[in-house]
């Protein structure tokens, strides 16, 4: 029963792994690339530890797991945004068939500040 | 609302000493008893003695909102990138913000960031606003409507004083 759980989520932890990496090959765009690559890899990492953690069933191995889903949940967002606005301000354009484009002039030439 | 938590942590540690057992089970089992006694005799206080009988469910909540969001968006996304031909329709989209914390700015940046389609370019200078770079913009007034009701208003009932 133990055996099934763990395979299942590990099953999906893979599965949205293999949807980030084609996600990055078929997107037109450097941030889409950017996002689908970011939060798809989060939560195929996260499901793939918790499948470990639920297999060895020992206390430090559980809490280590919980502590290393946590720290990757506060911290691929921030490198996420630091990545895009360096992308924005680098004059990267958007895919030409964008909606809207609200932070078009919006930034200082000198220092990069809105 | 730190004397309430002592408070808890002071009794937890209470039953731990007078049931003998020091695993993990026996510590959680010992919190959420001197929480429930704690909140039956807080009905009497005032409101600033209730704050953490309030608190306290509604983080999670929004812990349990924000992971059926991630699942959802997730699974949306993985359906976009299998499937032939984009329904993409991306676009910056700038959300005032009603927030006005650094922290509360903060988890409402990662929180948005972390469901998929989404996420945050930048917040600008005098912290008001927030450029979101969106998956799917289908009318700009709804994107911002669903980040308000959904997130903000979580965060809001959380921190506001």
């Amino acid at each position: 029963m133990t055996d099934l759980i763990v395979g299942s989520i590990a099953f999906f932890g893979a599965l949205f792994i293999l949807m980030a990496g084609i996600g990055i090959v078929r997107m037109p765009d450097t941030y889409l690339r950017m996002s689908v690559a970011t939060k798809s890899t989060t939560l195929g990492v996260g499901l793939s530890l918790l499948a470990f953690g639920i297999h060895f069933q020992e206390q430090m191995t559980t809490m280590r797991v919980i502590i290393i889903i946590l720290f990757v949940m506060i911290t691929a967002p921030v490198s996420a945004h630091l990545m895009g606005r360096a992308t924005y301000i680098s004059k990267n354009k958007l895919w030409d068939k964008s909606v809207c484009d609200d932070l078009e002039n919006k930034y200082d030439k000198e220092d990069n500040l809105s | 609302m730190v004397r309430q938590f002592l408070l808890n942590v002071i009794l937890m540690l209470v039953w731990v000493l007078l049931t003998g057992a020091f695993t993990l089970a026996d510590f959680t089992f010992g919190f959420l008893l001197s929480y429930g006694i704690l909140w039956l005799v807080s009905r009497l206080a005032k409101d600033e003695g209730k704050r953490y009988f309030v608190v306290v469910p509604k983080s999670i909540m929004l812990i349990l909102f924000f992971l059926k969001e991630l699942v959802k968006a997730n699974l949306h996304v993985a359906y976009e990138v299998i499937t032939p031909g984009l329904r993409i329709k991306p676009g910056i989209v700038a959300v005032p913000l009603d927030v006005t914390g650094s922290y509360e700015i903060l988890l409402l940046t990662n929180l948005i960031s972390l469901t998929p389609g989404t996420f945050c370019v930048d917040v600008s200078k005098d912290r008001k606003t927030l450029y979101v770079h969106e998956m799917y913009v289908g009318n700009k007034e709804e994107y911002i409507k669903n980040i308000k009701n959904g997130f903000e208003k979580r965060i809001l009932e959380i921190t506001q004083k």
